[in-house]
Formats: C-alpha cells, structure tokens, sequence
C-alpha cells in the first residue's frame, strides 16, 4: 500500500470466488457462495436484494472489517485476505469510509470533533484537522452547525455529519450500509442527492446497500444479491 | 500517537465528568487518607522526639510502690533521701524531690486551676528547664519555706494575660505568693500534658502550707553525660533499699524509671501505629484501585459501540489500548492530585485540634501520587486491553 493512486491498470476493487462461512459444522452456515465482481474507481453502486442475502457480510469483507472464508479480495491489486490484522486497519484508515445505518456519530461529541476523529488517527495537525472538517461539513451542507452535538441534530443531519466523518480522509470507497434505511423518504433523496454529487464531482467510488428501488436509482450500478451469490449486475441507463 | 491518545482520553472524560469524578473518589480517598495517617503519625513521632531533646541530660524517676501507678501503701520518700542520693551515688547532674498538689491560683479576677510542684533549685536543672524572666530560689527561701513561686507560661498567660508578673502576687488556698520567676515555654509533652501548665515553689513551701506532711511524691535524678543510667540505677536501687530497710528476697517497694527510655518507647510506638495506620489506608487506596477497574469495565461494555466506531474508521488497537489505558491513568492521577490537595487540608486541621504539629512530607505525597498512577495502569490495563480486543462488527451491531 503505498499512494491513492497507486497500480495503474488494477481495477479498485476485484472479488473472485469470495465465500463466507459462519459456524463450525453442523451450526456452519454459508452466507456467500462464491462471489465476484470489480468495481473500478468513480463507479456508485447500489449492493440489493432480500433480507439475510449476504449484503452485509459482503460489505464487512470490502470494508476489511471481515475476512473471506476462501476465495480472493483484491484492493487495487493486493491481497488483502492475506493481510495482517494490523495492515487491515491500516487500509481502512487511509482507503475507506464507513457510513452506517444508524448513523454512529460519538454521543456528547460536536460535529466538529466527530468529523475531525478520522484525521486524528492519521496523525495530522490540529490546525489541518480543523480546515478539512469544515470543508467536509460545508460539502454536506452543514456549515455552521459544527458545534452541535448528536443530540441537537436531526437523523438527516447527523447522517449528513457521518457522511462528512467518511470522506474528510478523501478515501479511494465510501461504503454505506442502509444509509437511509433510518431516515424517512425525503431525507432519503436528500442523502442520495447528496452521495450522488460526492460520487460525480469528488469522484469517490461509493457501493451502498439499500432495500428501496427508488434509492437505487442513484446509483450508476446495481448488483442483486440471492442467497449469498450475485443474481444480477446491470448498469443503470441514465441516473436520477 | 501518545498526545493524540492522551487528547482523546481527555475528550473521553471531559463527555463524562460525573462518572469520572465518580471514578476518582476511591483514589481521592484513599491518598487522601494514607497521606493524613502518616502525616500525623509523623507529627505524633516529632512531637515526641521534641520532647526528648527538651528533657535534656538522662532523667531517672523514682516514685514509691513497684510500678507506675498508685503507689499502693508504699512509704513516700523523706526529703532526706535526696541529699543521700546526691552525696553517695557518683555521676549526678542533680536530685531534686518534688511534692505537688493540684490547686487554683488566682490574681486579680482571674483564677486558674493547676498544680504546684514544691522541690528545689536542682529541679530547674534536671527538667532542663530556663528562665524568660526573673530567677529561681535563693537558699533562704528555701531553707525557710518562703512563700515564692516560679510560674509556667500557661499559668502566666491565664492569670496575668500579657502583662509581667515578676513581683507581683498570686494567693493560693489562704496565702498570697510572690512571683519570682517564669519558666521557657516546653510545649506539650508527649502524652499530651500541658507542660507550661505549672507553678514550682520551694519543697518546704509546699509541705507546710499545702501538703501538711514532711515526705515527697517523687525524686527526680538527673545523670551526667557520659555516665552510664543503667550502673546509676543499680546504684541508688541498693541505696535506697538499704534506707527503706527492704529485706534481702524481698521486692523493691519503689521503682526507678528512665525518662528517655520511655519516650523512646514511645516513639517506637507512634511509629509502629503510623506504619498501621498506613498500610490500612494502602488498602482503601487498593480498593480504590479496584473501584476504577470496575468503572473503567463497566465503560468498556458501555461503550462498545464507541469503540466499534473508533475501529472502523482507523484506530489501531493499540492506540484504543492506549486511549483506555491513559484515561485510567489520567483518572487515577487526577486523584491523586485531589487527594493530596485534601490530605493537606484535612490533616493542617487534624494536627491543630489534636495539638501534633504539622509536617508536610513531600516524599509520601511524591510517593501517593506515583501510586495512584500507578494504579491506573495496573487497574486500567484489563479494561482497556478488552476495549482494544473487541470485534468492530460486533461491537458496532452493539446497542
Ligand atoms: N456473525 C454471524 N454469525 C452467524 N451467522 C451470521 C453472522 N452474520 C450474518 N450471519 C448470517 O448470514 C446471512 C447473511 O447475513 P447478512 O449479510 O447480514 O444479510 P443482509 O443481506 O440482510 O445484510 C444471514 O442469514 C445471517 O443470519
Ligand atoms: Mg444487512
């Protein structure tokens, strides 16, 4: 791993043959059955399909969080299967983004802090941390509300802050599992709205899993999940 | 990566001050109370020692009967008994017999309850005892029993204020008394008697006037440098058994006691109890300890979720170890800090109503505050150990 524009060529993200199995004989259960897919930088992909299909799993593995049972995973041509715990996170501090369905942002915390919180970890200077969390909260549209803390702030908004907290590093992917599964349909679009700007303008690959047709429609991409195998993968004709 | 950690510990408890604050009360009571112990204890130990050095040469009481305590039918001394003493035992500062009497002195409107000590010059000398003013007894007065007194500071202060008193008077029962003297102050004595709390006066004042009898309580021997107190002992045991005509099998029906020997007894005492109370503290201090473990633990399970957040959007697990780990530290130090700042509170305090004087010890507080934070590693580190350790799946599916 070196730089965010590393390996010409190498697609972003490349799965082939990505099984997972949780338990052990007769509990064992397999969640994904042999996956693969590429996803090359600037696509937004929208991760569908019924309920237990293996979505979730699927994003814990491209998010480092969990390793493939067999089969391989590659970011931008390494192996990250054969990672160390230790470099796993580090791929995830300086490549990833996470938005998550019930937001997560630190409680007693101000927005401020909590889009800061990334950079921290990567070590940069307090006046640095500064600038990039508010260019983040004004790319969100949140200029002027980062004192607020979780509390003072609407689930829009605070889906908005953790959406700033993901892209405040400039990752390579954002994932975002249900990002609107919490938020009712107007502030849905809105957050869509908003990923969509994001992915056209800042170029950031995002794949997000959502349950709604209409979210989807987002998305320049959707792949279809059955029973822990990829159903369908179909580029959308034109985007909303 | 240590300052960002210690940033975000400090965030950590800045979310949550009053279960923070919680956390640190063990340690803050448990420094607070080892430093209290051993600070009195230490002023306990001083106080004694002062005492010591205020008796000055080697001091030998002899009081009738085998113990201390009530002397138990035992025949008082005679006056003569000193002067034998004095001429046929060698190696003697001085021997002075001492009669006393608890009475109220007055002057003026003021009156004050006390004790008179009757002796003789050589009193002055063997209680290491100095003048701020006036003198001690001329042999006439002695000689004839005259009614003059040196005064303590305690009793100067009650009867005469601020003012002088030498030359003038105070009545005692039915006879006025002419102040000639008072004594340097000594403070309080290692039992806690006052020991300016006094009136001397001529052996022979005393028993005509106060006591009514010709014998005397106790005889105070004051030995000279150099010279052994265990061979004087043994010497005037033998006098003395010969003068009370003790039969040879039979016991002693008097004892001679060695000042310096019990005050040192007694500072070994103080110790031993300031090590006691001392290591009881530790245990509260332990507990404390414990107490910050449990808090820190029930934090962890609290916030799993937190931690599952930290995870995924980069912590190491080291530096969430290390965020946990110097929270705990930071907590336990803190206080640490409060305890000190309180023990001193509490025991500047403690030492004036319980009349030891206070010491500031800079080593036990230096040694409370590295113990407290000690303890927040040693506490913090299984907590902060587990946080680190924690799924960030699970831990983020966590409510
Ligand atoms: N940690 C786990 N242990 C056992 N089974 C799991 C675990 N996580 C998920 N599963 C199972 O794997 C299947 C896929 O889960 P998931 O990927 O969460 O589905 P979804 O598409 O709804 O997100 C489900 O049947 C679920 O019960
Ligand atoms: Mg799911």
């Amino acid at each position: 791993m070196t730089t965010a524009s590393a390996s010409f060529g190498d697609p972003l993200i490349e799965l082939s043959g990505v099984t997972k199995t949780y338990g052990r004989g007769q509990a064992a259960f397999q969640a994904l059955r042999g996956v693969n897919f590429v996803i090359g930088e600037e696509d937004f992909v929208a991760v569908m399909g019924p309920s237990g299909s293996g979505k979730s799993t699927v994003m814990n593995i491209l998010g480092c969080l969990d390793t493939p049972t067999s089969g391989a995973y590659l970011f931008r041509g390494v192996r990250v299967e054969r990672l160390l715990r230790k470099e796993r996170a580090l791929l995830r501090r300086h490549y990833l983004g996470f938005v998550f369905q019930g937001f997560n942002l630190l409680a007693r915390t101000s927005a401020q802090e909590n889009v800061e919180l990334p950079l921290l970890y990567r070590g940069e200077s307090s006046s640095a941390r500064h600038e990039a969390a508010r260019a983040a909260l004004s790319a969100v549209g949140l200029s002027g509300w980062e004192t607020h803390t979780q509390a003072e702030l609407s689930g829009g908004q605070q889906q908005r802050v953790a959406i700033a907290r993901a892209i405040v590093t400039r990752p390579a992917l954002l994932l975002a599992d249900e990002p609107t599964g919490n938020l009712d349909t107007q502030c849905g679009r809105e957050i869509m709205e908003l990923l969509s700007v994001l992915n056209r303008e800042k170029g950031i690959t995002i794949l997000m899993v959502t349950h709604e047709a209409e979210m989807a429609e987002y998305a320049t991409r959707v792949i279809r999940f059955v029973d822990g195998r990829v159903e369908s993968d179909v580029r959308n004709r034109e985007r909303r | 990566m240590l300052w960002n950690a210690l940033l975000l510990a400090l965030r950590a408890i800045r979310r949550n001050l009053m279960r923070s604050f919680l956390t640190t009360l063990g340690i803050v009571i448990g420094v607070g109370a080892v430093i209290t112990m051993v600070t009195l204890g230490n002023g306990a130990t001083k106080a004694v020692q002062d005492e010591i050095s205020s008796m000055g040469s080697n001091l030998l009481m002899m009081r009738p009967g085998q113990r201390m305590g009530p002397p138990e039918g035992a025949p008082n001394f005679k006056s003569g008994d000193a002067e034998a003493i004095q001429t046929q035992v060698g190696g003697l500062e001085a021997v002075a017999p001492t009669a006393a009497k608890s009475v109220t002195a007055v002057h003026m409107a003021r009156n004050w309850s006390t004790s008179v000590t009757g002796t003789t010059n050589a009193y002055f000398k063997s209680g290491n005892w100095r003048l701020t003013s006036g003198r001690t007894f001329i042999e006439a007065e002695e000689r004839a029993g005259k009614a003059v007194c040196v005064i303590g500071e305690t009793v100067r202060r009650e009867l005469f204020g601020s003012g002088n008193p030498v030359g003038d008077s105070i009545r005692i029962k039915q006879f006025s008394c002419e102040v000639i003297g008072v004594l340097a102050s000594k403070g309080q004595s290692a039992m806690g008697r006052d020991q300016d709390d006094t009136i001397v006066m001529p052996l022979r004042t005393v028993q005509r006037r106060l006591t009514g009898r010709q014998d005397v309580d106790a005889l105070l021997v004051s030995v000279k440098d150099g010279v052994s107190t265990g061979m004087v002992m043994e010497r005037i045991k033998t006098l003395m058994r010969e003068r009370r005509k003790i039969a040879d099998g039979e016991d002693d029906n008097f004892n001679v006691m060695d000042t310096k020997q019990i005050a040192e007894a007694l500072t070994g005492t103080t110790r031993i109890l300031t090590t006691l109370l001392g290591a009881v503290a530790a245990v509260s201090l332990l507990v404390g300890g414990i107490g910050i473990m449990n808090i820190m633990l029930v934090s962890v399970t609290e916030r799993t979720r937190e931690i599952g957040i930290r995870l995924a959007i980069g912590a190491l697990e080291g530096e969430v170890l290390l965020q946990f780990l110097i929270e705990a530290v930071v907590l336990a130090s803190l206080g640490g800090l409060l305890g000190i700042v309180s023990a001193t509170g509490a025991s500047a305090a403690l030492a004036k109503i319980l009349k030891v004087p206070f010491l500031f010890n800079p080593g036990i507080n230096a040694l409370s505050f590295l113990f407290s934070a000690g303890i927040g590693v040693i506490f913090g580190y299984f907590p902060a150990r587990r946080a680190a350790h924690l799924d960030p799946i699970e831990a983020l599916r966590h409510e």
